[in-house]
């Protein structure tokens, strides 16, 4: 691996540990890739992607899936699946860093579909970040999908770092008898960027649940729009937490919608936009820190 | 030491505080009380730099300090601990003790601080101070992130507000500790305090109406809705 892809690897994973499965994906092509015992990374027959199979009951393994892009006027669209064995409890860890120092709009776009078996946990970590020094756009836009079957659970921790100009996010769930999908997404946008996320998740079984936590900080004159839509099909529970941190000029628009089809469904919403309260700053003034600094660790504490 | 010269403040043409003058020694427990709407809160927020008066003058230790910003009153050791907690979202009990401290600091030192207010370290450390704490837990996280700070003067309003009287009884003798180091100047209601004072500042309608030991002020103070002596509430 070049020292470029290395450093752009350590912006979005911060140490991968190479004793387990991982694929490295630069360029559109895989350049690295590990298979282990209970984990199978098969290229898809028309080149467009990876199938990964966890086998059943593997605990604890970690599976890295990066992309990296460092060619300017590049678009890549990819299709990873991930077939998650029964009883399996595993760390996925993904991400897509662009660096485009050309003009011509470098462009990624992964969908991410997640087959989880019976009583499967998957914790899932998705990192963006994007870098340039002239004026080629860098354009992420992830689609995850997630089937989850019964008694099964998973977490998606995804976070836009910095410098993406424009990104569409789209998370959509199924989910059976008493599964569990806990979701927190973090964008930081600045400049003229533009992020719109939208989730769709279906509470389909009879006891399934879902949390979505999302938090945005626009600052510059960026845009953000939040979009979610939580149908409760069954007995089941969903909670939406939307918060916003403008600063400058940023913008943020926020639509939680929650469908109830069933007389059992329990599902609540909260969103909130603003600038930082002037308490919050006050407070963390009082132990000494300027304003500007009170700031910076209120923006550090909300994106944690 | 602190002083205040001729403290005024007015808001909307209506007067809060008139004509405050006050000397507060380091290392004295001083509480200022009196009905709601005294003009307590807004006293002490002038002292902090969160409210500037309207007119006159506040000295630390000999320095004009009217002017200063909250951050640069806090750089000379005044400490301040809110009577509502301010909640921070994403933001953990550790960070705001770290940020207090000026340090990324050990388990050891946190475990400490948090159990000076009967907070157990291994149940608190990591949790973010939002809606999820009770009022009472965010009311000592609260008082937690001021001891932590090396201060000279540690302003405290209303530390009762939101805490039962068994771990009240405890943040009592934790004042007292605290008097070695440094000042306190506690707003509050609250009679058991008042026993720990070395001097009660009787604040009414804007003005010092007394200012004595615990023994004297007794005789003044009927009760915490009025400053009169001999009305008939209960």
């Amino acid at each position: 691996m070049s020292n470029i892809d290395q450093n752009l690897l350590n912006k979005v994973i911060e140490n991968i540990d190479y004793n387990y499965a991982y694929n490295i994906r630069s360029n559109s092509r895989s350049i690295q890739r590990k298979i282990t015992d209970n984990v199978n990374i098969v290229s898809k027959e028309d080149n467009t992607g990876i199938d990964i199979y966890v086998q059943d009951n593997t605990k604890f393994e970690y599976i890295y899936i990066p992309v990296l892009i460092t060619e300017s006027g590049l678009t890549d669209i990819v299709y990873n699946d991930f077939h998650i064995g029964k009883n399996s409890n595993v760390y996925i860890v993904a991400g897509c860093a662009i660096k485009n120092n050309g003009k011509s709009k470098s462009e990624h776009n992964g969908i991410h579909r997640f087959y989880l078996e019976e009583g499967s946990v998957v914790h899932y970590i998705e990192n963006h970040y994007a870098e340039g020094h002239n004026h080629g756009s860098k354009i992420i836009n992830p689609i995850t999908e997630v089937y989850l079957k019964k008694d099964s659970f998973m977490d998606i921790k995804s976070v836009q770092i910095k410098g993406v100009n424009y990104t569409k996010r789209i998370t959509k769930g199924i989910l059976e008898d008493n599964s569990t999908l806990e979701i927190t997404e973090k964008i930081m946008t600045d400049g003229d960027e533009k992020a719109d996320t939208i989730f769709d998740i279906k509470l389909k079984g009879i006891d399934s649940s879902c949390n979505v936590i999302s938090r945005s900080y626009a600052t510059g004159s960026s845009k953000q729009r939040f979009k979610s839509s939580i149908y409760g099909n069954n007995k089941s529970y969903a909670h939406v937490e939307c918060d916003a941190i403008l600063m400058d000029k940023g913008r943020v628009e926020a639509i939680p919608r929650i469908i109830a089809n069933d007389v059992n469904a329990n599902l609540s919403h909260e969103a909130s936009i603003g600038k930082i309260a002037k308490d919050q700053l006050i407070k963390l003034m009082t132990l000494g820190l300027t304003e500007k600094e009170a700031e910076k660790e209120i923006i550090k504490g909300f994106l944690k | 030491m602190l002083e205040l010269i001729n403290i005024n403040y007015e808001i909307d043409g209506k007067k809060i505080l008139s004509n405050i003058n006050l000397k507060i020694d380091t290392k004295k427990i001083v509480i200022i009380t009196g009905p709601n709407g005294s003009g307590k809160s807004t006293l002490s927020k002038i002292i902090m730099g969160i409210i500037l008066p309207t007119s006159g003058k506040v000295l630390f230790n000999g320095v004009d300090i009217t002017n200063y910003s909250i951050d640069k009153r806090s750089k000379l050791g005044i400490s301040y601990a809110f009577q509502t907690p301010i909640r921070f979202k994403g933001m953990t009990v550790k960070d705001i003790i770290d940020i207090s401290l000026g340090e990324n600091s050990s388990i050891n030192k946190i475990s400490d601080i948090l159990n000076e207010v009967g907070l157990n370290y291994k149940e608190y450390i990591n949790r973010e101070l939002n809606d999820r704490l009770s009022g009472g837990e965010l009311k000592r996280i609260e008082i937690a992130s001021v001891i932590a700070k090396k201060s000279n003067l540690i302003i405290l309003d209303e530390p009762e507000a939101g805490i039962d009287l068994w771990s009240f009884n405890n943040l009592i003798n934790l004042f007292i500790k605290k008097k070695n180091d440094s000042g306190l100047l506690i707003i509050s209601h609250q009679q058991k305090l008042f026993k720990i004072a070395d001097e009660i500042i009787l604040l009414d309608s804007g003005k010092i109406k007394a200012r004595e030991s615990y023994i004297d002020i007794k005789n003044i103070i009927c009760c915490n809705k009025c400053v009169n002596k001999g009305c008939n509430h209960e």
